[in-house]
């Protein structure tokens, strides 16, 4: 699986689907594929916003997701989780088909408009526990020390009991990462996770995504709109433009020949204090919201 | 008081209604839902006046054309259910209908305030019965729908994700909340449902209690205002529906005032 390799990837299917949670699973896995495209066309509103896409994750991969708004990251991740019909090919997770309701796909939406604000961060996360299943909302011994568990994982056994409306964004979010581990996903699916937190913020919750990623074996997925704080945690880049789609290592996809060859339009890469920046032939960064008014930001 | 046959009743009704009407508030407040519930007992309004029209009893008209309007309403989804212009457009129209047909009968005046204000003390033990029945629908389908609904108000995306149908609550919920309208609109009539039906849940809302609590402290404080108000009925002579609104709103702006000494 190279960059600039176009033939479509032999997806290598997981000797099982059923995880382990060990910290050297992901070595030992080493070879199945989690996350298998194979010529996958997403369209979004009648608009085509993916084409012909087939690419195959590992088991174990921490993948930044990358593309300017509209390229097409939400419209992937929601295919993935069986909510987006496909117009052509097949999603695979854990060489099933992809399927709503899959419990081994964690899932964390973009942070929208916060709705019961008032709750303490103990009952929203447990709000998730099991949450499509019908009934009343209560929580037995073994719920409560799910989410206990789940809390605990991100730290965040301190927000536990303080309302959910007087958290900062960066503690709102480390409670819907929690709400995510619930079900012991082995794959997870985090859209925009890094959106309006500060720069120190940001890499602290790559950081900590990544250590319980490695930790459970877990598949992540990342989408962001820079690639600076995930650089030196990821082990693959996802960059989607103009409806296709690059996957590699860093080293492979983020250079001027392949990311040009993407655009089909000049574009730059350029390095600079351990940084790396997307420049456009216009002098924008590409990847940057500034310039893009129109655009949704669902996309 | 209790020794008279149509205060035993109306206690009674008050606690069915209440009972309900709490716990469907509390959903209906936390998904910002609250003026499509309000136009629901106004399309009940045209239908219990159409009813009246033909012979038949309001209350099936009510609750009929509530239920009707709320599956629309679902079904449409946030074309029209997240829309105040649409909503404060169905809501006119159907109290114009209302106003078209009570024109048309005769007897209008005296079942015109009953509807439109509640006739509490005019309950027969027959439609106790009625009561009693869609009290115990209503909370059957809410105990069944309660911990999906929250996960899919809390975060409709995750919930979605997870395997919850959206379109399927909406639907469901809002006939619930049309039923619970019916049944309120008997107390304290369709133009103040918002009384028993938004205030008590708004006001326990305010108190961060978890889910379970908080739906029982709904259906408590709804139960409370609602015999509150009967009893203070009884010794001032001022309409019930007065007194329930205003314990619902000095209830709500107490425990604001009460939370903003202690922060």
């Amino acid at each position: 699986m190279t960059a600039a390799d176009s033939t479509p990837p032999e997806c290598v299917p997981s000797p099982h689907a059923a995880r382990t949670s060990h910290p050297a699973a992901s070595d030992l896995r080493r070879g199945a594929d989690s996350i298998c495209l194979k010529e996958v066309t997403l369209a979004r509103g009648g608009r085509i916003v993916l084409s012909e896409i087939s690419l195959a994750i590992p088991q174990g991969s921490f993948v930044g997701v990358l593309g300017a708004n509209g390229a097409g990251k939400t419209t992937l991740f929601h295919a993935l989780l069986g909510l987006e019909p496909t117009m052509r090919g097949s999603l695979s997770i854990n060489g099933q088909p992809v399927r709503r309701g899959n419990r081994s796909v964690g899932y964390m939406p973009q942070m929208r408009k916060l709705t019961g604000g008032q709750f303490t961060g103990w009952s929203m996360v447990a709000s998730a526990l099991h949450g499509q299943r019908w009934g009343l909302p209560w929580y037995g011994r073994a719920a409560r020390a799910a989410v206990e568990a789940a809390l605990a994982a991100v730290d965040a056994q301190s927000l536990a009991h303080r309302p959910v409306g007087t958290l900062s964004g960066g503690e709102r979010q480390r409670l819907l990462l929690a709400q995510t581990l619930l079900d012991n996903p082995s794959v997870l699916l985090l859209d925009e996770p890094l959106a309006s937190l500060d720069p120190a913020r940001m890499r602290e919750t790559v950081a900590r995504i990544h250590a319980l990623a490695r930790a459970r074996g877990m598949t992540v997925l990342m989408s962001a709109h820079d690639i600076n704080p995930l650089l030196g945690l990821m082990d693959h880049v996802l960059y989607l433009a103009r409806g296709r789609a690059l996957l590699g290592t860093v080293e492979q996809v983020i250079t001027t020949e392949a990311l040009t060859a993407l655009y089909g339009a000049p574009v730059d890469v350029v390095r600079a204090g351990g940084r790396v920046f997307v420049v456009a032939e216009g002098g924008g960064s590409v990847l940057q919201e500034h310039d893009c008014g129109g655009c949704g930001v669902h996309a | 008081m209790l020794e008279y046959d149509f205060m035993r009743t109306a206690f009674l009704a008050a606690l069915l209604v209440a009972l309900v009407c709490g716990p469907v508030g509390w959903f209906l407040v936390l998904r910002g839902q609250t003026f499509a519930s309000h136009a629901l007992s106004h399309v009940g309004f045209a239908g219990a006046t159409g009813a009246l029209m033909l012979g038949l009893s309001p209350f099936t008209g009510l609750a009929g054309g509530a239920l009707v309007a709320g599956m629309v309403m679902g079904l449409a989804g946030d074309r029209v259910a997240g829309r105040d212009v649409m909503i404060g457009l169905v809501l006119s129209v159907a109290m114009g209908v209302g106003a078209l047909f009570l024109h048309l009968l005769t007897r209008s005046a005296s079942a015109a305030t009953a509807l439109l204000f509640g006739d509490i003390l005019g309950i027969s033990p027959g439609m106790l019965g009625w009561l009693a029945l869609l009290s115990l629908g209503c909370l059957v389908g809410l105990g069944l729908m309660a911990r999906p609904l929250l996960f899919a108000t809390l975060q409709p995306e995750m919930a979605e994700a997870k395997g919850a149908r959206l379109r399927v609550l909406d639907v469901l919920f809002l006939g619930l909340v049309a039923l619970a309208t019916a049944e309120c609109a008997q107390i304290t009539g369709v133009l103040l449902v918002f009384t028993l039906m938004v205030a008590p849940a708004a006001t326990v809302l305010r108190l961060s209690l978890p889910p379970l609590v908080g739906l029982a402290a709904a259906a408590g404080l709804a139960l409370a205002e609602a015999w509150g108000g009967l009893t203070l009925s009884w010794y001032t002579d001022c309409p019930t529906s007065f007194w329930i609104a205003l314990l619902g709103g000095a209830g709500f702006l107490l425990v604001g005032l009460a939370q903003r000494i202690r922060a």
